[in-house]
């Protein structure tokens, strides 16, 4: 074993090294934070076309879910960039190729529609685990059929969803540091950048790691407390 | 444009040995971690803490940490650990078998949890030790709760097989590559490579789900 490794944390806080860090933490978090605001959005769609007596929408949020969960998402995220442009029509081809940032844009594409598949079936279960009889109870009060989804299980659903919400933001963000094989500079990115400049991938890699392992921390603090106070009285919650 | 599916048929040779080696890669990952994450999860559930507090920080810090760059730092650190040049293959196993010993502990350790406690408590008070009522008790029925999960991890540790791409690993998504560098046919070639991962991991997935119906256990 042959460890003379000299370490230089310095170098990190000196441009190039600095700006690349500094960018790639603001990228990564930009990216996965949008890229789940849209899962959300698109999940909680697909999720409820999964609870509605339409045959038709059931099947389709069902393929919606199958076909993009499995599939890697490196490879959809190849498809996105590599082949999606090429089946455009010409015209359509040449404005897309024409935009800023398209690698930009594909990865918010792909890993927002990869992150809703998952988002739809935790949608799923969450509706699924709520007990029959809230749903019996509330129509037996008068309400109607979509009053029953807004105002009894909606808000409960929500709040047992807390903890598999939180965690899917953290998927998102772990999923984002895939960009950078297309070319969208993130935290990942740039730690790979300094460590082929400088040849000093320890000091690289471990400012990679402490962006992901720093954020965890904050989101499961927050997470915990968000869970404590929306706590729903008489439920075991803590599993 | 016009499609030409010839393509696929005249390199098929080169990327299903592409898919050999994920596949390979796959199982040898499963069969070498998910031992590791037993033992990683009975140090998490483990009263005595020098094991519970190593164990717990090492789940932690993995499972914070994407798998991409947990193989960046395996592609990087092991030729200087063992001072000379390693294989992509071996590094990429490295970091494959140490990044999922995590996610298969918590598996592991949700099963172990599952089980009652009077299971455990019955078993140690007809005279078992802590570590026969472990193995002869608590983990075969901790076992059969958790084959789902195991399952569906089986199914994302063949999807992470793609991630081996980035430190130039022949895996079924970097021989793709490399035909579409070489044939410029980029849709054929990436909606082929979809289209398999789709059925293989559709066929696990379905599989999982079936488990799922069976693993339970009468109570």
């Amino acid at each position: 074993m042959n460890l003379n490794y000299t370490f230089n944390w310095g170098m990190l806080l000196v441009d190039p090294a600095r700006s690349w860090i500094l960018n790639g933490i603001a990228m990564t978090i930009g990216l996965s934070l949008l890229a789940w605001v849209f899962a959300l959005a698109i999940g909680v769609t697909i999720g409820s076309m999964r609870m509605t007596r339409s045959r038709w929408l059931r099947f389709l949020g069902g393929a919606y879910v199958e076909l993009f969960r499995n599939v890697p998402l490196l490879v959809q995220l190849f498809i996105w960039f590599f082949v999606f442009p090429l089946l455009l029509p010409r015209d359509w081809m040449m404005a897309w190729n024409g935009l800023d940032h398209v690698p930009l844009l594909t990865a918010l594409i792909g890993l927002s529609l990869y992150m809703a598949a998952r988002v739809a079936e935790q949608i799923r279960s969450g509706i699924a685990a709520i007990p029959k009889g809230q749903f019996a109870a509330a129509r037996s009060t008068g309400l109607g059929e979509f009053q029953v989804y807004r105002h009894v299980i909606a808000p409960y659903a929500f709040r047992v969803m807390i903890p598999a919400i939180a965690s899917e933001f953290m998927t998102t963000f772990k999923n984002s540091a895939l960009a950078l094989t297309i070319g969208v500079a993130e935290i990942t990115y740039a730690a790979r950048s300094i460590e082929s400049w400088s040849f000093r991938g320890i000091e690289a890699f471990t400012v990679a790691s402490a962006t992901y392992m720093t954020t965890t921390a904050f989101v499961v603090l927050f997470m915990g407390w968000l869970e404590r106070r929306l706590r729903i009285p008489g439920l075991i919650a803590r599993r | 444009m016009g499609f030409d599916w010839a393509v696929i048929h005249d390199n098929l040779p080169f990327l299903m040995r592409g898919l050999w080696n994920s596949v390979q890669l796959a199982a040898i990952t499963v069969v070498l971690s998910f031992p590791l994450g037993c033992i990683v999860a009975l140090g998490r559930i483990s009263r005595r803490r020098w094991l519970r507090y190593p164990a717990t920080m090492l789940v932690h810090a993995l499972r914070s940490n994407p798998l991409i760059l947990i193989v960046f730092w395996f592609f990087f650190l092991v030729p200087i650990l063992t001072g000379r040049p390693v294989g992509d293959f071996a590094s990429v196993l490295a970091a494959f078998v140490v990044f999922f010993s995590a996610y298969f502990a918590e598996i592991v350790r949700s099963g172990i949890q599952s089980v009652r406690r009077g299971q455990l408590e019955a078993a140690l008070s007809t005279g078992l030790t802590y570590a026969q009522a472990m193995r002869f008790i608590v983990l075969p029925q901790a076992l059969r709760s958790m084959t789902p999960s195991l399952a569906t991890e089986c199914v994302i540790v063949f999807q992470g097989t793609t991630i081996a791409y980035v430190v130039g690993m022949r895996e079924f998504l970097h021989t793709t590559f490399l035909v579409t560098e070489r044939t410029m046919r980029p849709v054929e070639l990436y909606l082929f490579a979809a289209l398999v991962y789709f059925v293989v991991c559709l066929a696990g997935s379905i599989f999982a789900r079936r488990l799922e119906g069976k693993a339970g256990i009468p109570r």
